[in-house]
Order: structure tokens, then sequence, then C-alpha cells
């Protein structure tokens, strides 16, 4: 039986409840001693987009037990913000959690694990994430252009992680696998009425002339 | 309708969110264009990455219009868009969970899981895992197969990767694909590799012979992938840990090796192993500890965190190896990373000299408003550890603390500071007036509730023996003019214990409980006029029992003792000896302190373990009548650790008979048990009354059989006696597949060790604030004293614990801790014996050749005092 992070989840069913209680006992002590964790693939517990104003643009939390409800998650990803956001310093650690980050202009991107997690691995995960979304914004990490393309930011995130377990770290390959290109000149409706509208005032520019 | 590019927000420029007034009901009435032929991609997309975009907002969708879009969805796959594709895969990921009949896509994803089209196949395989229950994995089972060892590195890992999420759910028929699995670790892709070797450790974890063959292999033929390797230093490590392998060991050699890898993920990774590992020579360190060092100046912040994160670690058990990083960790503590700068000084106060504190303390005094709480309380640990190490330097710290208290800051970060000016007190007799100063200052302004009763109740228990006890009753009768009821209550028990203390105070403290029993509470009243009497009939033993130390009882206890009480209309009084007495907490002050600790415990109040066990034993028919349970000893292990099967033992006392609980755990999967016993034959006069059989115990189930025996009444002295204990049961053979029993099966035994029943199992252990007014309290009707010579032990230290051990009783005053350079002791211990006698032992020690020791017992009871002194002697 194993106990989980920060004595959270208990893991394991035992049969009888004598058996259970001892084990949240455990977790009562757990934080004051450094113990092994299970070797496991499951490595990043979160990842989160937020805007300048700590705003989720994006977030998956990928260990069911950690912030089950919106609410502890939105606290959680404010209470990260207030910690990160007026310094680039990487690396914080924040209510028993190790989070990696990264900002560009007005975005802020998160990979968060255990505390016991190889940091590394973490910031891994988080270049290659910031990695593959320059590639398909052209360089214009802004937020504007992040949500003009919020499709491709999903499969991208969807290709980096699989329910917690690091798929791919190599931005190259992220790229291809979700051969994605982002709207040089959209097409849709407004722009054509745009194009009409432009033409319209220039041909009236030049009778006017 | 919201369109993609917002007039308005054109012209404002790019502050806007084109997201940002999605309503649900307008996507939802949008999504109805998936119906529409042809189908527009370009548009369709768009609508799938709103419905995405307010899930992910964490909007809610309820069930019926969650289906009825998911059914619109499906027809998209009728388009040959690729990203319109994905998106859809999404969608059904995301709203597995939330709508009905998400399986009727089963057979699209499973056509574009084996179709061409490469960038189908990944993502459909994760899809369709996702919507996949247990049966119907055994329909895609075999292309889940052939998926495993596809030569397309993105359809073997999506395979591999979903294969593990669904370990959990369908054990037994992904153990099915461990052959495919192997073979697809060797493949030359990275990620595969690593995927690969996830699964088959996860499938195989249980079989600690499959684990160690498969690392053999492993670290043999060697992997390209830094993330596998970090995976299998992980299970090295653990491996080493389980089998308690020396360090000469193959996977020692393994990991050390690792810090030679060129990818410096795996190079701290096994740094941090080394370093995890218990019992680590200095040696054995140096290598790990030194490629620490060097990442200490590496220009990546993440690798300066977890560097100084695990030399922190590291100073914590061996200061010593970390000392040669001094000067790399001294450049850190002006690093821009507040967390790296309080690391590397909480670092350095541990390895570095008297000397160098008040530098440092400086330096962090500096910044320590900039870092977040969590780190506050690293420092206050570190702190706290110093005092114990530089008992000279309380002076200092406790300047600090009490600056640091001052200081705006949460709960925990408060309460770290609390405590570890607490134990400062308690450890330096001669801080203890400053540090109650410093305490009373910070219940002036005190917004816990829990800390200023938790100060009052340390008020109430020092003040009144300083040599001036009348200073604090100001700031304590403060408390009670201004603060919330459960602090007034608190004040009132604080003055209550002064009164009690000091003669001379006692006038004054009159005069301010009869203001306290004009309170607007009622427990703050209560409490006054019960003192007020105790106090006006100036008896020492009635202050004792009632003001210095409270009830014992365990509070769950006394409050079903009551409630049966009341269900049976009875002439007699309520009898306090039949509440079940409180477990005392195990008060380990020596806790290993982690740099960086969860500060998520769980805070509400869980019932003890006694309590537990006093409700699963009430439940079993035979136990009634037993009266309540007094007192549950820790598991003793029956058997070895690596047997077929494992039985621990629980002793449970009641007032005249003992319950053994038997925990079992069956481990070979090819047997049933049934009808389990543990046939017990004591040495003394005991009696075996009656066996309450497991009635099955399939593999890997634990259960529990209870032997009830019958303690000897007319020789109340037997309180120690010897069983030994044989297990018998009925085994059945069964598949260790299916589980599935034979019909026939045959009696066997198996027998495990003796089992001791010692006089500790018939004492509970009952702290005493003041043991001194408790000894007054008891009076000497009934004491006896005889003189021992202990000649095996050779320290104080050694024959205290032996004492508390073998007696089972509370220390108290904290005199289980005996001053250095000493070499006479007095150690004080309290218990109830069972059947509710309080006893009280007094042990004088002094150390010559061996240790002597003068015992003194005190009791209401006469036997209770003859027990102890023939089991000591």
């Amino acid at each position: 039986m194993t106990v989980g992070l920060g004595g959270l989840c208990v893991q394991g069913v035992a049969g009888k409840g004598i058996t259970w209680m001892i084990t949240v006992e455990a977790t009562h002590w757990s934080h004051a001693f450094p113990f092994t964790e299970e070797p496991s693939l499951y490595t990043v517990k979160a990842l989160f987009i937020l805007d300048n104003d700590g705003n989720r643009l994006l977030s998956k939390y990928y260990d069911r037990e950690l912030y089950p409800s919106i609410k502890e998650q939105k606290n959680f990803e404010r209470n990260v913000f207030n910690k990160t956001h007026k310094a680039d310093n990487e690396i914080a650690f924040v209510e028993g959690m190790t989070v990696v980050y990264k900002s560009s202009i007005d975005l802020f991107f998160y990979v968060v694990g255990s505390a016991q997690e190889n940091e590394l691995m973490l910031v891994s995960v988080l270049s290659c994430l910031f990695e593959s979304l320059s590639q398909i914004l052209r360089k214009n990490v802004e937020r504007r252009c992040l949500l003009d393309n919020m499709e491709g930011v999903f499969l991208i995130v969807d290709e980096i992680i699989d329910g917690g377990v690091i798929l791919e770290s190599d931005p190259q390959q992220v790229l291809q696998k979700v051969n994605y290109r982002a709207d040089e000149s959209p097409l849709s409706e407004q722009s054509v009425a745009q194009v009409l509208q432009s033409a319209k005032e220039q041909i009236k520019w030049s009778i006017l002339k | 309708m919201i369109k993609k590019f917002d007039k308005k927000d054109e012209e404002s420029g790019s502050g806007s969110n084109p997201f940002q007034h999605l309503e649900k009901s307008a996507v939802l009435q949008e999504a109805r264009i998936f119906n529409e032929t042809p189908i527009n991609p370009r548009r369709c997309l768009h609508i799938l990455t709103k419905i995405i975009y307010l899930l992910n907002q964490g909007e809610h969708f309820g069930t019926t219009e969650a289906t009825e879009a998911f059914f619109a969805m499906t027809r998209l796959f009728q388009s040959n868009d690729q990203t319109l594709r994905r998106m859809c895969y999404l969608t059904i990921k995301e709203m597995a969970n939330i709508s009905e009949d998400v399986i009727i896509v089963t057979s699209s994803l499973t056509k574009d899981m084996t179709g061409k089209e490469d960038v189908y196949r990944g993502p459909a395989i994760r899809a369709l895992c996702r919507i996949t229950d247990t049966t119907m994995l055994q329909a895609i089972e075999r292309y889940m197969k052939q998926a495993i060892v596809d030569k397309v590195p993105s359809v073997s890992s999506s395979a591999l990767v979903s294969s593990l999420h669904m370990v959990k759910m369908s054990y037994d028929v992904v153990k099915r694909w461990v052959n495919e699995a192997q073979e697809a670790a060797s493949s030359d892709n990275i990620m595969v590799q690593y995927h690969a070797l996830g699964l088959l450790y996860h499938l195989r974890k249980n079989d600690r012979l499959a684990v160690t063959k498969m690392l053999n292999k492993f670290t043999k033929s060697g992997l390209k992938s830094p993330f596998a390797y970090c995976m299998l230093i992980r299970i090295a490590s653990k491996l080493l840990d389980e089998t308690e392998g020396g360090h000469d060991s193959p996977l020692f050699d393994f990991i050390e090796s690792c810090l030679r890898n060129k990818n410096e993920m795996v190079v701290y990774e096994a740094a941090s192993a080394i370093v995890h590992m218990p019992n680590c020579t200095a040696r054995e360190l140096a290598p790990a500890v030194s490629v620490l060092q060097l990442f200490c100046s590496s220009p990546k912040a993440a690798l300066r965190y977890a560097a100084v994160r695990t030399l922190n670690k590291v100073a914590m058990k061996h200061p010593s190896a970390v000392t040669a990083c001094n000067l790399d960790l001294e450049n850190l503590i002006t690093d821009s990373n507040r967390s790296i700068a309080t690391l590397a000084i909480t670092t350095l106060l541990k390895t570095g000299s008297e000397s160098s504190v008040d530098r440092l303390m400086k330096q962090i005094s500096s910044f320590v408003s900039e870092i977040s709480d969590e780190f506050k309380v690293v420092v206050v640990q570190a702190i706290s550890a110093l005092c114990q190490k530089y008992p000279r330097k309380h002076s200092v710290m406790m300047n600090f603390l009490s600056n640091m208290l001052r200081d705006d800051g949460g709960f925990e970060y408060k309460r770290a500071i609390v405590d570890c000016i607490i134990s400062i007190i308690e450890e330096n007799p001669e801080s203890k007036e400053t540090g109650l100063a410093h305490l009373c200052e910070f219940i002036e302004d005190c917004e816990h509730t829990v800390l200023a009763t938790k100060i009052l109740h340390l008020l109430g228990k020092e003040g009144p023996r300083t040599p001036q006890p009348s200073k604090y009753i100001r700031f304590i009768f403060n408390r009670v003019v201004l603060e919330s009821e459960a602090v007034r209550a608190a004040a009132v028990s604080a003055l209550a214990k002064f009164g009690a203390q000091n003669d001379d105070l006692l006038p004054s403290v009159l005069v301010l409980m009869q203001r306290c029993m004009m309170d607007s509470d009622d427990e703050v009243r209560d409490r006054a006029t019960f003192y007020m009497n105790v106090l006006q009939q100036k008896q020492k033993a009635l202050n004792a029992a009632y003001i210095f130390n409270g009830l014992s009882v365990s509070i769950p206890g006394l409050e079903k003792s009551l409630h049966q009480y009341t269900l049976e209309p009875t002439e007699k009084p309520f009898d306090m000896k039949s509440v079940p007495l409180a477990t005392t907490p195990i008060t380990d002050h020596k806790s290993d302190i982690t740099p960086v600790s969860s500060s998520k415990l769980p805070d509400k109040l869980t019932p003890s373990r006694q309590d537990i066990y006093q409700e699963q034993l009430a439940a079993i028919p035979d136990f009634q009548g037993l009266g309540p349970l007094f007192k549950s000893s820790e598991q003793v292990q029956l058997t070895e650790a690596e047997t077929e099967y494992v039985v621990r033992c629980v002793k449970h006392t009641f007032a005249g008979h003992m319950v053994f609980q038997f925990d079992c755990t069956n481990t070979l999967n090819d047997q049933l048990l049934q009808k389990v016993v543990v046939q017990m034959e004591p040495s003394e006069s005991y009696e075996v009354v009656t066996y309450i059989p497991a009635s099955s115990l399939p593999y890997s189930q634990p259960g529990s059989c209870y032997t009830l025996v019958r303690l000897p009444e007319d020789d109340p002295t037997a309180v120690s006696c010897t069983f030994s204990c044989t297990m018998k049961y009925l085994v059945k053979d069964c598949d260790p597949n299916t589980g599935e029993p034979d019909d026939d099966g045959y009696d066997d035994e198996y027998v495990l060790e003796d089992l001791e029943v010692t006089v500790a199992d018939h004492i509970q252990k009952v702290l005493k604030a003041n043991f001194g007014a408790a000894w007054e309290e008891v009076g000497d009707e009934f004491e006896k004293e005889e003189t021992f010579a202990l000649a095996s032990v050779r320290t104080l230290d050694e024959a205290v614990g032996n004492i508390i051990s073998f007696l089972g009783m509370q220390p108290c005053e904290r005199s289980d801790k005996v001053p250095e350079n000493k070499n006479s002791h007095v150690l004080f211990l309290a218990g109830v014996f069972r059947g509710g006698h309080d006893m009280l032992v007094r042990a004088r020690l002094a150390l010559a050749d061996g240790v002597t020791m003068q015992v003194t017992v005190r009791s209401g009871e006469e036997t209770v005092v003859d027990v102890i002194l023939a089991s000591v002697g």
C-alpha cells in the first residue's frame, strides 16, 4: 500500500477499516518523512495557460484527486498566479506542488508536478509546449494570437500529455503529429465582407479624387 | 451568434477575448449546423473549439444537452478535414463522462485506428480507449495488440499509454499484452521505449523476480530515452529499498553509473535517488553531492532549485557531506529566485558553524517578507532545528522569531513560529520568560483562535511556576474582555490555574472569576462558576484533580457512554470508569523536517484508532458484555515478512478479558483459505473462551479472525503470559487467473511465532500535565518503594527508554529527556491500570557502574502497586 503525495491520496483499498485507519495515521506523518513514491509514468499533475490577469485560457488536471472541483482548481491557479506573475523565476513551490512556468508577453504557461517529481522532466514538458506553440503561432506567442488558434493549442497539449503521461517531448515530433497550420489569411465571412468594404472605400476615394 | 472576429474587438486591438461572452445555449444552438450537408469544416471546427473551450472553463453541461451535441458531432466523421477529425477525437474524450451512449462512435474510431491515415491512428486509439469498458475491451483486444507493436511510433506510444490507463480498470485483459509490450520496449523510438517500460513495470510490479529480471535486461542493454533511464532509476531504488539490498549490489552500481550520463535529467534523478536512500554512508553520498554542487551554478533556475532542494535534504542527515558545497550555496543566497535563496540559507544554517548563524539570520531577514508562506515555514523549521543544535543561540533566534511573529502571514506560518517558540521554551528553561513575553504580546493581536487558545493553555501551565506569575494575569484577563467565546473560555481555565498554584494571587483571581461569571456565553460562565467553587474549597487534591489535570477519557467514547446511559433509565449514577480512556497521541518532537513539506493535511477530527477498533469489536455478538475497550496494542508480526501467509496480531484488553485480533493475508494466488482460526496455547492460567474464524481468505484480501481469552480472576498479579499460536484452516486450490476454487479442500495448519502478553498491555498511558499535583492527589495510602540494579544498562537515556517501553506508561513533565552530563535523573510516569485505577510511578535513577533505580509506585488500589513492583522485579 502506498501513501500518496503530501498525505493526500491513499492508494489500494484494504478489506478492513483497521488497515485503512492506520494508513490515515501514516498520512498524517508522511509529510515529515521523505518517502519513495511508486515509480510510474504519471509525471504531470496539471498544466494550464493563464492570461496576464490570471484568467484561465486552458487548463488540464490529470490527477482526479488533486483539486477535484472547478472552484478548487481556480483557487489553485489564482494562488499560483499571485506567486509567480511578478518575477520570471522559472520554478516555484505552491500548495505542496512543484510548479515550473514561463511567461511570454501577456501569457503564462504552467506545468505542475508533485513535490517529489524530477523538476527537469517538468521543464522538458514546459519547453516542448512553448516551442510547439511558438511554431504554430509563428513566434507571436501572445493572448490574441493564441485564442485565434485555440484548436491548434488543444491539439498540441493533447499530443504532449495524455492523462498525465508525457507522450512526446520533442516539439518537431509534436508539430508533425498535429499537422496544424495557423490561419494566414482567414477567409471567413467577415474577411470577405472586410475586403468588400475596403474595396468600396478605395473606389469611393478614387471617385472623390 | 458570436463571430470569430467581432468588429468591436478588431477596433479595440488585441486586448479582447473572442471566447469571452460565449453562451453555452448559443453555442449548442450553433451546433445544429453539424447536421447540414455538405459539412462546412471551418465553421464546424470553430464550434467544436468553442464547446471544448467552455468545458475547459468549467461550464456545466447537462446530460441531455451534452448527449445531443455529441450525437450531432458524430456526423462530422463524414468529413475528411484532418483538423476537424482531430477535434472530434478531443470532443469525444472531453465528453466521455458527461454524455450518454458515447460507445456509438466505437466503430468509427476502430476504423480510424486500423486505417491508412497514420495521423488519425494514434489519437483514435487514445479516444477509443477512453470510452471503452472491460467488456468492450475484449472486442478490440486484437487491434490493441497489433497497435502496440506497430512500426509507427505515435501509434505504438498511444496504444501503450492507453493500455497503462486501462490497467486500473481491466488488469486481467491488459496483462495478456505483456509480450507485445516487451517487443515494443526494444523499439528504436525513445518515447515508445519509455512507455513500454512504464507499462511493463506496472504489470509486473507485484512480482519482484520479474522486475529484477527486467531491470537486469535493460540496465545491460542500455536505453536511449532519458525518461526511460529516470524510470529505471526509480524502479531500481525502490527494489533496493524493498530488498534492503546492500550498496554493493549491481542495482546500486547502475544508479551510480547514471551519475555519469550525459543528460542532466538522468544525472539529477540518480543523485536524488542516492540521497534518498536510507543508510547511505558519507563516501557513497560524495559523488551524488558533487554533481549537485555542479548544478548549483547552472544558468537554469529549475536545475539550481532541484540541486539546492536535494542538498537541503542531505544536510538534514549528513551536514558534513554538504560542507564542501558551502561556497556554492553562499553564492545562491542572493539568487533572484527567492525559493532558491531560502533553500540555500536553510541548508547553510544546517551545515554552517555557530559563528555564521548571526550573519545568515541577518541575510534572511532582509527578504523574508518576499518569500511565500511555504518557504517561511521552511525557515522556521530550520531555526527550530538550529536551536536544538546550538542552545546558546536561543536569544538571537527568539528575537528573530518574535519579529516574524509580528509580520503578516497565514495560519500555517504563524503556527510554525508558535510551535518553534514553545519548543525553545521547553528545551531551554532560561528562555522561558522571554518566550512567554513574546507569546503574550502575540495574543494581544491574534486572529487565529486555535493559536490563542493554545498559547493561553501554555500560559496556564508554565506561568504560575515562573518567579513573577502576576504579570501574566493582565494579558490573560484582557482576552476575557476582548475575544471570542472559545478564547474567553480558554482564558478562564488559564486564570484558574494561577489561582490554584499561587496562594497570594488567589483572592485577585477569585475577583476576576466573579466577573467572568457574568459573561454572555454559557461555556465561559460554566467554567468560571466551576473553577470558582473548586478554588474556594482551597484543597490541594481538588485542585489537582479538577484544575491541573483534566479528564483523560476519549471524547467520542464519553459521548457514546453517555448516550447509552440516557437510553437505559437507572438509579445508578454514571460511572466515569466505564468510559474508555483517551489514547495519548505519540508526541515525537524530533520528527524529521522536510524542507518543503506539504501543508495539506486533513483538518477534520478523525476518530482515534482505538475508537475504530471499539466500534468493530462491538459489532461482533460474542464480544458484547465485555465492557468498554481498555487498550489496543500496536500490531505484532507473527510471521516473517516473505511467507505464504502474513499474520499480524492486535491485542485488545478489556476489564476481565482479552481479545486477540489476527489480521491475516493470503499471498498465494492458487489457494483459497476457509474457516481460518488461530489456536492459542497459554503458558499461564489464562483460559481461551471462543474462537471466531474468518470465513474465507481469498488471495491478497486481508481478513480477521479473533480469539477471546478470559484473564485469571483469582490471581490478579498474573499479568504476563506467552501463547503459542497455530493457524488452522481449510485449503481449497483454485485457478490463479479466475480465482475459481475447487470443490474439495483439505485441512492444514501453519505454525506462527509466539505471542507475548506483558504488563504494558494492561496499562493505558495518561498524560498528567502537573505530575506533582497528581502525586499529592493519589496520596501515599498504597505507596511502595523498592530499589533495583539494572546491570546491563550503560546510560541513563537507555534506562529511561527501557522503563517506558516496559511499563507502557506516559512520561510526564518531559522527564523522558535526560539532560546531558548528568548522572542522576528522576522519571515520572503516569497511567491507568486495567479496571480504571490511576497509577503513578516515580523512578529515581543514578548512574554508577550500571544504573541503580529506586521505584516508588502510588495508586488507589493496593494490588496494582504489587503488580507493578512484581513485574519490574
